[in-house]
């Protein structure tokens, strides 16, 4: 690790100051230190937003669930209210990494750093949900711009994410072997505006599948998802997967997604 | 004493908890790591982000400015004054000339030749100065092609100038004439190509040394997570630094695994060591994991073409095989052994095979060091051999237990066409009850239910040989090994009656301080508690050879038992001074010396106590005290064999591959400790499945970049990977050590592979899918499936 400060602002504003300054806002870490410890990230100041009771909670407003960004992935997975609501969000929210990351990753930091295989940003725009940031709202379709890409600007925090309570939701990971992130997962909504699918782990970053949608809007049973030919064309190709075999993921976990859900 | 005494004494298969287990659980381990010296400094090394470089330049100014910095090193600064690091086993190519044995320097001279070669080393007083400095160290790279396929390796630019065409040697066992006669008339050949997959060893303790020097004394002290601490310093003073061994010092303390990697001498230690003195400072080096990844040396990676010819009964006539094998950019300590001695000399596996042929070339690339890992030479034989021979029965219409049956050995001692001659086993009683704890009658049930789930099940078997208590001396000196393979014991009984014994066997995890007390105490009719283990110090312990290929107790604790013979002897001259009776009177038994035909009768304890207080003592004749030492050297290696039978499901939409069931059932011979050696064949089982599912080291075939360079890409097994295991032993004892024992380190390594790939193609011959090599990753097993539907 190079050397760096570290600020533990108590309040929303002060961290905003921070960041501000140019501070690199550190939410649970899970990645952001590893990354540090291998000399690969030098950011030099730290803002901890550990300290920020504005960004916790878990809360129901109207027919939404709101996730404070610092809500670590252990109290999402154990949260009554979400398994009430979004009980895919659970399942999701128990099966990313392991106890000890589960213990300190925070959804904030997930959908904030957009890696491309991680589960949190299918579910955030799967559902359609809105990223609230200190500045904006921002739609989940015009959040996520490709790998570790987001619309967020210098300086701009996540504050919550509101997701609307869908209809009935399912959440499907193929784990890559050795990371266990998603080499694919899909997240499949029925919601009031229609049928969403999010995938993660494709390529370049969480996507919607159009095709899917359509025929999933069309008839809600697996026998329409798999009528839907998944293009390759889209997927990356790496030492665990081809991109044959993630289009084929995509359209066998759709399928069994909505198998779920029948 | 006969191993049938000894298995019938007490303590001897009891499962006796581990006594070292209270401080590991508890934290208070002193690993490595762990040790603090006293005017500690730290090194870390500068290594090539390159394959294959010359290195034109090294600016080490700015690096040697920085603060903190105690010392930078270079290969200039080491060139001619120290030798390189030795390979401990000379092999001959088939036209009689010495393999290649390039140099390979402590810091890299000229060039570098694999991504983690290291190109200078760095001293600070912290950490943290070292690895600044370190990245202020500026060394012009002119970067050259990389050579990282072997099976092109000939073609490509040479590594050293020692192997212009990149290979080390071509060797070969057997009788290729008889050989190829024997194919001429054969009524079926069954062919096969395999790739045995590249491992990286992750012991869950990287490696780890400080270096020390005393100027007072001119000793050196290296402490290191070594499986072979005696032999490290024989290699390191007589080899690469001329330094008198008596004035130095291996300490290999708790030590938190090794499977082999840590068997042999790198260079890290070597250069610690040199520059403790050149800066008279202690200095410490921990490897990190990325690290470990591209410098440990890796496991396997063999590429074999395999032929049995049989006659129309399925028996087998001959073999014949070729294996390319990948010695990384370096001789690693053991690396030529692995896949000629170790290696071809089991391909007779636990059949009549009448007639072997092995041939292998071994080549030079750009990649790091292999060397032997847990099973060196042996998993990849029986890997071959038990793909080979499931696809004999498949290609006849034989089931896999009908194929082995026709061809299994059943008498002994059996002399097999490729040196070893196995004294004692029972393959086909192993195979029979691993068939029955398996429940193979429900097979094709439990495969239906599978069908209705849409998964498909299949079954496989090994049947696996190894060569364990390695090894006979004379033998290995005679197969080209530079080394003896004998094992010491010293036997120090204390005036109270507790004893202390010194091994050279070095425990990195086996439960030797339980196991081998376990011996002890059977020995001397006392308790456990009584008797601690010493191991892994030069500075206590006599010459030993250390811990590896499944040895140490059949080899070290037969070294214990010749100490403890000596002991018994001793002790009995004294009982007969104490109860005035001769000698040869005197029987001994759970603890007590008794005279024949008397009531007569003193305890260990009180002839202890007598030998170091020798008031009432047989001084005239009889030495006092009662400390004894005694070498053993086999005069056979012992041969652990078993039958593994393995049940997957896969999904053919994912091709997601479970293990659902797997049984083994070993035959060690002797047991000493059920519990310990249950957790061996736990450990193998797991690493070799591991091998078989998800286990795969891999270069760029490019850049000579280790794409698999931490856990993220590189996967290790995991509990949730595995279902229970049905794990079960036969004996049939050892017929050549006073144990009957034979080693259970190595065996589900060894066995397990094939079992798992034997069964993933079982379950994938509907789809019409034939050829299949390890991992059986979910993407490399539907990639399969849609090949065999092209």
């Amino acid at each position: 690790m190079y050397a760096f400060t570290l600020d533990k602002p108590a309040t929303l504003a002060d961290a905003q100051k921070a960041a501000a300054g140019g501070a690199k806002p550190l939410a649970g870490g899970q990645t952001l230190l590893a990354s540090m410890k291998m000399r690969l990230s030098d950011p030099g100041q730290l803002v901890d937003l550990g300290g920020v009771k504005e960004l916790a909670g878990i809360r129901r407003e109207g027919n939404a669930l709101v996730i404070g960004a610092m809500t670590r992935h252990i109290e999402v997975a154990n949260s009554a209210e979400v398994a009430a609501a979004i009980p895919a969000l659970t399942h999701l929210a128990g099966h990313i990494g392991d106890r000890q990351v589960r213990a300190m990753g925070t959804m904030g930091g997930s959908v904030a750093n957009n890696d491309p295989a991680a589960c949190y940003p299918s579910a955030v725009l799967g559902l359609g949900a809105t990223v609230h940031t200190t500045k904006r709202k921002i739609a989940a379709d015009d959040f996520f711009q490709g790998m570790f890409t987001t619309a967020l600007e210098d300086g701009e925090l996540i504050t919550a994410i509101s997701f609307p309570i869908p209809k009935k939701v399912a959440y499907l990971k193929f784990n890559q072997p050795a990371s266990r992130f998603a080499l694919i997962g899909v997240f499949v909504a029925q919601t009031d505006a229609g049928v969403r699918v999010a995938v993660t782990g494709a390529g370049n970053g969480v996507f919607r599948h159009a095709g899917l949608e359509a025929a999933l809007n069309a008839s809600f049973t697996p026998q329409s998802a798999a009528g839907v030919k998944v293009s390759a064309d889209d997927c990356s190709a790496d030492l665990h997967a081809s991109a044959a075999y993630r289009a084929n993921l995509i359209s066998v976990l759709t399928q069994r997604a909505v198998a779920q859900l029948a | 004493m006969g191993a049938s005494d000894f298995s019938n004494l007490p303590h001897i298969g009891s499962a006796v908890r581990r006594k070292e287990d209270y401080r590991f659980l508890t934290g208070a381990g002193q690993y490595t790591d762990d040790i603090t010296q006293v005017n500690q400094s730290h090194a870390v090394f500068v290594r090539s982000p390159h394959a294959h470089a010359a290195i034109k330049g090294i600016d080490t100014r700015r690096a040697k400015a920085m603060p903190g910095v105690v010392a930078v090193f270079t290969g200039a600064d080491i060139d001619g004054k120290m030798g390189g690091l030795p390979c401990g086993w000379l092999i001959t190519s088939t036209d009689g000339t010495p393999m290649k044995e390039p140099p390979h320097p402590i810091l890299a001279i000229g060039k570098a030749r694999y991504v983690g070669d290291q190109v200078a080393m760095v001293i600070a007083e912290t950490l943290e100065q070292a690895k600044n400095a370190a990245e202020a160290v500026e060394v012009d790279y002119e970067v050259l092609d990389a050579v990282v396929d072997m099976r092109t390796a000939a073609k490509g630019p040479a590594l050293h100038e020692a192997a212009p065409d990149n290979h080390c040697y071509k060797w070969a066992i057997g009788d290729k004439s008889q050989v190829d006669a024997a194919f001429a008339n054969a009524a079926h050949v069954t062919k096969l190509d395999l790739t045995n997959n590249r491992l990286v060893p992750n012991a869950m303790e990287p490696r780890a040394a400080i270096g020390m020097y005393n100027r007072a004394t001119e000793e050196y002290t290296l402490y290191v997570a070594n499986q072979n601490p005696h032999v490290e310093r024989l290699l390191m003073t007589a080899f690469v630094l001329g330094l008198p061994e008596h004035k130095v010092r291996v300490i290999a303390p708790d030590v938190g695994g090794g499977f082999g990697s840590k068997i042999f001498l790198y260079a890290e230690d070597v250069a610690l060591t040199w520059a403790a003195k050149q800066t008279n400072r202690s200095i410490k080096w921990t490897c990190e994991r990325s690290e470990s990844f591209l410098t440990d040396a890796h496991g396997r990676d063999h590429i074999s073409h395999a032929e049995m010819a049989m006659d129309k009964d399925g028996k087998f006539l001959a073999m014949r095989v070729h294996t390319d094998a990948n010695m990384g950019a370096y001789l690693s300590t053991f690396a030529s052994a692995v896949p000629t001695i170790l290696y071809a000399t089991l391909l007779a596996g636990q059949y009549t095979c009448p007639q072997i042929y092995v041939e292998v070339d071994a080549w030079f690339t750009n990649t790091a060091p292999v060397d032997a890992y847990r099973g060196a030479g042996r998993p990849e034989a029986t890997y071959l051999l038990e793909r080979l021979v499931s696809r004999c029965g498949w290609d006849l219409g034989l089931s896999q237990a009908e194929i082995r049956k026709r061809n299994f050995i059943n008498s002994w001692p059996y002399q097999t066409p490729v040196a070893l001659q196995y004294d004692v086993g029972d393959y086909l009683g192993a195979l029979t009850k691993a068939e029955d704890m398996a429940d193979v009658a429900g097979f094709a049930q439990r495969k239906a239910a599978s069908a209705a789930k849409g998964l498909l099940r299949g079954i496989g078997y090994s049947s696996y040989i190894e060569a364990c208590g390695i090894a006979p001396s004379n033998i290995a000196g005679a197969l080209g090994a530079r080394a003896g393979l004998f094992e010491c014991g010293e036997v120090r009984v204390h005036p109270t009656g507790s004893v202390t014994i010194f091994t050279g066997s070095h425990s990195h995890g086996q439960g030797h301080e339980t196991t081998f007390a376990q011996v002890v105490a059977a020995r001397l009719g006392i308790a456990v508690d009584a008797v601690d283990v010493v191991h892994g110090d030069t500075g206590r312990v006599p010459f030993g050879m250390g811990t590896y290929g499944s040895r140490s107790i059949s080899v070290g604790g037969a070294a214990i038992m010749k100490a403890l013979d000596k002991i018994e002897t001793k002790a009995k001259k004294i009982a007969a001074h104490l109860m005035e009776a001769s000698d040869a009177d005197v029987e001994f038994a759970n603890g007590e010396f008794t005279v024949k035909g008397t009531d007569k009768k003193v305890t260990f304890g009180q002839v202890a106590l007598t030998a170091y207080v020798p008031h009432n003592y047989p001084l005239d004749k009889l030495e006092p005290g009662l400390n004894e030492t005694a070498f053993y050297d086999p005069t056979n290696f012992t041969f652990p064999a078993g039958t593994y039978i393995c049940e997957v499901e896969v999904d053919p939409a994912t091709g997601k591959t479970r293990v659902d069931k797997f049984t083994a059932v070993d035959d060690f011979g002797t047991i000493i400790n059920p519990m310990i050696v249950e957790g061996q064949v736990h450990g193998g089982i797991v690493q070799g499945i591991g091998q078989a599912l998800l286990e795969n080291c891999v270069y760029d075939r490019e850049t000579g970049q280790l794409l698999t360079g931490s856990f993220m890409d590189y996967a290790m097994p995991r509990a949730d990977d595995f279902p229970e295991f049905k794990i079960g032993t036969i004996c049939t004892p050892c017929t050549h050590n006073p144990l009957g024992t034979k080693g259970c380190g190595e065996a589900g390594a060894i066995g397990s592979p094939p079992a798992v790939i034997n069964a993933v193609l079982d379950a994938l011959k509907p789809l019409g899918v034939t050829e299949f090599d390890m991992p059986a990753s979910p993407g490399r097993v539907w990639e399969a499936i849609q090949s065999a539907k092209a």
